[in-house]
């Protein structure tokens, strides 16, 4: 039983190959982490598997309710409805919309009313919004951004825009999270916080958690797995204490401490 | 009494009700001439086609210089139908069926070009303007260059007023729905918006039949108040004259374009009495306006009486700092 499986994923970018021959699997409620050197192809994994590059070649299933559906050539916004979300590496926020709506946008694919009713306001309009309005305040609450709600995304510290991130990706109710270096750019108060938090959500909201991150003290301390990418392939894939033994991890690791995470 | 009055939708239909009234007085009793209501139609007319482009290019972030080409498609539309059914129920008809013909084209040239980003994109609407005004430069049934004439005029205050109010508020609830607010997140970062779970396709072409619709409706009511059309009337210039309306008034603010589209209107008036120094004048004021506030009148901000708290509140704020 798994919630994600990738088979053999490749992307070329003219020539160039970003990534090859991925294979991964992931089982639902894992919190997995995906590491490597600069420009491993970390990054080109999580364009792969939310749409935003299409695959040169291989599979992607994702299981949903029971059933196994394909990714691969799906747009993105089709494959957020199928459940998987991400946060970007280089924050993405909607910068100049408040909290409140970056949070309420995401949450546009479970809203039913038609255009017809946006125009005039027809009573459909009243309960979907209202509706709308409590998710999105509840979800705040829970990431105790409700009291920043009508601040604009860009005025927010730094942290608070990455938890932001955070809080817009579950709005759209995956059951994949996928976060791109949650914990750059933090210092060590937040990244604590961070860890705490990325471990509660998962319990909470029952989530699959993969994780890209430089942080060794945040991989090897919360992912129960670790995929480590190379030039764009897996060359290990184990628990942190096996990752840490593994020569080649290390090779690739060269210069960096991870024996002392 | 006063609980009704304390409802807001009450106060608003109230100030809409005496805006009308007011101008239908002075329409009928000629203080306003024949004169100033060629230019409160002027205004309208570019209330509706500012608000219509602002929510494509300041609200949806996809820059179009193809506006002139929907309003002739609407404007021609409606000529051509009155010009055979002289009366009221053609003049609607005309106008229903020039914004709906818009709206066509505008999902047609939308699904391919929208593909296009920025420039691009630009250039594409650009020439699909042009296109539809040369067809219509060719076309027997709009009699070509010479183009057409007599149009029987059925537009007054009362048809301007229900159209451009129509319009505002039409384009203001998109904006408030789900919908809406979908369109502002392509604006601010298209990739986030489609990992989300927004539709970009679908939701630019929206936007753009939306914009090409009132573009359409604009275009019937300049047919059926100025009598005359001809191609040349919806070259390059026009869309770009819609287009300093948008950018004048703010990218992204309603009340902006509203603003705009008035003050552009009393200006090009006002200095009609300097014929040779006209567009000199029109053209420095333009730069003038871009140097000081270059985000445009409103910036991405609306009117209403919180802004003017705020801004009341950042004035004395200002003075007590100082």
């Amino acid at each position: 039983m798994y919630i994600l499986k990738v088979n053999k994923l490749t992307k070329t970018f003219s020539g160039l190959t970003a990534v090859a021959n991925i294979n991964m699997e992931l089982k639902p409620g894992e919190l997995i982490g995906l590491i490597g050197p600069n420009g491993a192809g970390k990054t080109t994994v999580f364009n792969l598997l939310t749409g935003v590059y299409v695959p040169t070649a291989g599979t992607m299933f994702f299981t949903k309710d029971g059933k196994e559906i394909p990714l691969h050539g799906k747009k993105p916004h089709i494959i957020c409805k199928d459940g998987l979300a991400r946060t970007f590496q280089n924050i993405r926020l909607f910068k100049d919309l408040t909290v409140f709506d970056n949070v309420r946008i995401a949450m546009h694919k479970n809203v039913k009313y038609s255009i017809i009713s946006s125009f005039f306001h027809l009573p459909s309009y009243f309960r979907e919004e209202k509706q709308l309005y409590e998710d999105t305040m509840e979800l705040l609450k829970i990431f105790r951004l409700d009291d920043k709600k009508d601040e604009y995304a860009k005025n927010l510290p730094y942290g608070d825009q990455r938890r932001l991130e955070i809080a817009r990706a579950l709005a759209t109710e995956p059951s994949l999270l996928l976060l791109d270096e949650p914990a750059a750019g933090m210092n060590p108060a937040e990244t604590r916080d961070l860890v705490e938090l990325i471990s509660w959500i998962r319990d909470r909201f029952n989530l699959t958690i993969l994780l890209i991150e430089h942080d060794m003290h945040v991989v090897m301390n919360i992912c129960e797995r670790i995929y480590v990418l190379d030039h764009g392939m897996v060359i290990a894939n184990g628990t942190p204490d096996e990752i840490k033994r593994n020569k080649q991890v290390i090779e690739a690791y060269l210069g960096e401490d991870i024996e002392n995470a | 009494m006063t609980m009704i009055l304390e409802k807001s939708w009450v106060k608003r239909l109230l100030a809409l009700v005496l805006t009308f009234l007011i101008v239908q007085v002075l329409v009928s009793t000629n203080i306003i001439n024949t004169y100033f209501q060629a230019t409160i139609a002027t205004i309208c007319i570019n209330i509706i086609l500012g608000v219509s482009l602002n929510l494509i290019t300041g609200f949806t972030g996809q820059f179009s210089l193809g506006h002139a080409g929907f309003m002739s498609i609407g404007a021609y539309t409606c000529a051509i139908i009155t010009l055979r059914m002289s009366n009221t129920f053609g003049f609607l008809l005309g106008v229903a069926l020039g914004a709906v013909f818009a709206a066509i084209v505008g999902f047609l040239v939308g699904l391919p070009t929208l593909r296009l980003r920025g420039d691009y994109l630009a250039i594409a609407t650009l020439g699909m303007s042009e296109i539809i005004r040369i067809i219509f430069l060719n076309m027997e049934i709009t009699n070509g260059a010479a183009g057409l004439s007599d149009i029987p005029r059925f537009v007054n205050w009362t048809w301007l007023y229900v159209f451009t109010v129509g319009t505002l508020l039409l384009i203001k609830n998109f904006l408030n729905s789900s919908h809406g607010r979908a369109c502002i997140a392509i604006r601010e970062d298209e990739i986030a918006a489609e990992t989300m779970g927004i539709n970009i396709t679908k939701y630019k072409v929206i936007s753009f039949m939306i914009g090409a619709f009132c573009a359409g409706i604009a275009g019937a009511l300049y047919a059926s108040y100025f009598y005359f059309l001809k191609p040349d009337l919806f070259g390059f210039l026009k869309s770009i004259d819609v287009l300093v309306i948008v950018v004048l008034g703010g990218l992204g603010s309603i009340s902006g374009s509203v603003l705009a589209a008035i003050l552009l209107a009393l200006i090009s008036t006002a200095l009609q009495a300097f014929p040779e120094l006209r567009m000199v004048f029109y053209a420095l004021l333009l730069i003038i306006i871009m140097l000081f506030r270059p985000q445009g009148l409103m910036g991405s901000k609306e009117l209403s009486i919180k802004y003017f708290k705020n801004l009341g509140k950042s004035l004395i704020s200002k003075k007590g700092g100082a």
